[in-house]
């Protein structure tokens, strides 16, 4: 790969498409760079396959434009763009073999037929699939199906490669494996990926960046680090991974911090630090992920950290790790994971114990609601 | 998809095995048998009784006596140079009659398959209307149409588009509309049938990697509707050959096929085997080449593996 700065390959200006009067995609801009795998997260319903038609081609925006290394595809038609998109169901044509399938795109083409069966055993080499290179689609297993797949999308060398859920049809041993091959094939090849994902995990292993859309726009584009840790809103804090989530009403601030007076934690307040000026008086939410909260059955130090108290109602033992769940006097409950650094047969809180929870004042979360 | 094996496969099996029995009875009672019976006569000599043919199996006081089979039905259709011409052109006629219907039923079939839930019911619906009627009723309904004082002819010659009435009746052309308009949906509902569970993915996946449209259809529609298009060839394709009502009422007296010298032979020269030998040879016909076909399409599909 070249040490250039890195520019978009991708462009989506202002994109909305509407399918009668449902906006499924809605005025989304977004850059994609040059080499990287790009992941597209959300839920069902959200936009995100929407998108990744409006890229291939399949789809018209209704309004905004698509650049795709500074061209114009808004009127580009998918037989002509530069793109490949592998297909959520795979789609490959049950009546041709496992080569004919990877070596179609290259056929459409006009390639030589000397070039084409180089480039084929190239492909199928690359995937690790030689050997089945006669089989029907029918004769091969989920893995294998989504490997012919990959080939035969890459086979072209497209500058952008879409994947539509790729590993949503393969059991969960497989898909671990798979998705180190996959990031580790475009790391191999240099091509921009965007994969369009449900799962979050998924979208943490693969990609460099994620953009989390919801209701048609996007939420939060980010490093997998920044989405998690620093979630933009309350609906992408609670989409990836697990929070614990208070509302509140912002009671002093100072020293760029702010407190908090929360509901749900009685005469506790919590202080939070804050990004810009927040006057008292405004509604904020604060957030706190499992693995940021200390749960101890001492009173820790109070320096720095936010601290309440509560009782342990519920408590899951997996071995690496406990998972806690901590009803406060108020009714609500916290989720608490911790690593079982130690080893010990007796753990050092049990169910019903009455405990502390403390989180560094760093690693609490604002979100304004 | 292959299905996979389930735990309580067997039982399944079983099941099946039970589920597909009473088809096959029925066809052994009402296809194997009359089939049998036919054979049976086709080896007989012609005598003038009731029945008209002589037994096949000859009882005398001690029980079965002889067994008289003769191959002199079989002998005379070929030596007899006119059966052979009648079986090629029945042929010539099924054929190009189910071209015909290929023809006209895959754009059909292929459109209705393209429209809308609601809309393809109603489309289906049409093509299956017809057969509301009596067959006989709506062949009868085209001499009607097709006659020289018929519909098309006196609305022909009052536009003044003609001025003498066409021939319609009574000739190939007739007997080629006949067939085509009584077979067509034969010919579209197993064709439908397959297109509508096409995978509309398939289609996006070759526009994805550089296809036009009409690349598209070649490249993936249509070897992916074979299967449809044999079903549908194969259900015009074989009534045709035998048909009887079309080319006798609709058909002039040069329009020689099967089903009509059959028909000739058993009532008319009340010739029982020479007519069952016909028939057994118009099925070893129709049946050999499927079977045949059967065979090589099995072969193909075990060298894909």
């Amino acid at each position: 790969m070249n040490d250039s700065p890195p520019s978009p390959l991708v462009q989506i200006r202002e994109v909305t498409k509407k399918f009668g009067g449902v906006t499924a995609v809605d005025r989304v801009s977004l850059d994609i760079l040059r080499g990287e795998l790009f992941a597209i997260l959300g839920s069902s319903g959200c936009g995100k396959t929407t998108l990744l038609r409006l890229l291939a081609g399949f789809e018209e925006p209704t309004s905004g434009r698509i650049l795709i290394d500074g061209a114009d595809m808004t009127d580009v038609p998918p037989y002509e763009r530069p793109v490949n998109l592998m297909f959520q169901s795979y789609a490959l044509f049950p009546h041709m073999t496992v080569a004919q399938n990877v070596a179609y795109g290259l056929k459409k083409e006009h390639v030589p037929a000397d070039r084409i069966r180089e480039r084929v055993a190239e492909m199928l080499a690359l995937v690790k699939l030689e050997a089945l290179a006669g089989r029907k689609p029918e004769k091969l297993s989920g893995g294998e199906k989504q490997r012919v797949a990959l080939a035969r999308a890459l086979v072209k060398r497209p500058k952008l490669l879409l994947l539509d859920e790729p590993m949503a049809a393969l059991d969960k041993k497989l898909r671990q494996h798979t998705q180190f091959e996959l990031a580790n094939l475009q790391y191999q090849l240099g091509t921009t990926f965007v994969v369009v994902t449900h799962d979050q995990s998924e979208a943490m292993t693969l990609a460099s960046r994620i953009a989390v859309m919801a209701e048609g726009r996007i939420a939060q584009v980010g490093t997998p680090g920044q989405v998690y840790e620093f979630p933009a809103n309350r609906y992408v804090a609670s989409f990836v991974g697990n929070i614990n989530l208070f509302d509140g009403r912002v009671t002093a601030a100072g020293n760029g911090q702010l407190s908090v007076k929360c509901e749900t934690l009685g005469s506790d307040e919590l202080s939070v630090i804050s990004g810009g000026e927040i006057a008292p008086g405004s509604t904020v939410c604060i957030a706190v992920r499992p693995e940021k909260i200390t749960i101890s059955r001492q009173a820790p130090e109070a320096r720095d950290r936010n601290v309440i108290k509560g009782t342990v109602w519920d408590l899951a033992y997996f071995g690496d790790q406990s998972l806690y769940r901590v009803r406060l006097k108020s009714g609500a409950e916290l989720q608490v994971s911790a690593q079982n650094l130690r080893r010990s047969e007796k753990m050092t809180v049990e169910w019903d114990d009455e405990v502390f929870l403390s989180w560094e004042v760093a690693s609490t979360v604002l979100l304004q609601s | 998809m292959s299905n996979e094996a389930t735990g309580n496969g067997g039982q399944a099996l079983r099941w099946l095995r039970r589920t597909v029995a009473l088809p096959y009875l029925w066809l052994l009672l009402f296809f194997l048998a009359p089939f049998l019976i036919i054979l049976k006569i086709s080896f007989a000599d012609p005598i003038v009784a009731q029945p008209p043919f002589t037994p096949l199996l000859e009882w005398g006081a001690q029980g079965l006596a002889g067994l008289k089979a003769t191959f002199e039905n079989y002998a005379y259709l070929f030596q007899d140079g006119y059966y052979g011409i009648i079986y090629l052109a029945s042929l010539k006629m099924a054929a190009i009659g189910t071209i015909l219907c290929l023809l006209l039923g895959y754009p059909m079939a292929y459109f209705i398959a393209r429209q809308s839930p609601r809309r393809r019911q109603i489309l289906l619906m049409a093509v299956i209307l017809p057969f509301w009627i009596s067959f006989l009723l709506r062949v009868y309904a085209w001499i009607g149409l097709l006659n020289n004082r018929g519909v098309i002819n006196e609305f022909l010659l009052w536009l003044g588009v003609i001025d003498h009435p066409l021939t319609m009746l009574y000739n190939d052309f007739a007997v080629y509309l006949g067939i085509v308009y009584s077979y067509l949906p034969f010919m579209i509902l197993p064709l439908y049938a397959n297109l509508e569970r096409h995978d509309h993915d398939l289609l996006d996946a070759a526009a994805d990697l550089g296809a036009r449209r009409w690349q598209r259809f070649v490249d993936v529609t249509l070897p992916l509707s074979v299967p449809g298009i044999i079903g549908g060839c194969l259900l015009v394709f074989i009534p045709t050959v035998g048909e009887f009502t079309i080319p006798a009422l609709l058909g002039g007296a040069d329009t020689l096929m099967i089903g009509r010298v059959l028909w000739d032979e058993f009532f008319i020269n009340r010739d029982w085997p020479v007519a069952s030998a016909v028939s057994v040879v118009l099925l070893l016909l129709l049946v050999v080449p499927i079977l045949w076909f059967q065979y090589l399409q099995r072969r193909e599909q075990d060298a894909g593996s």
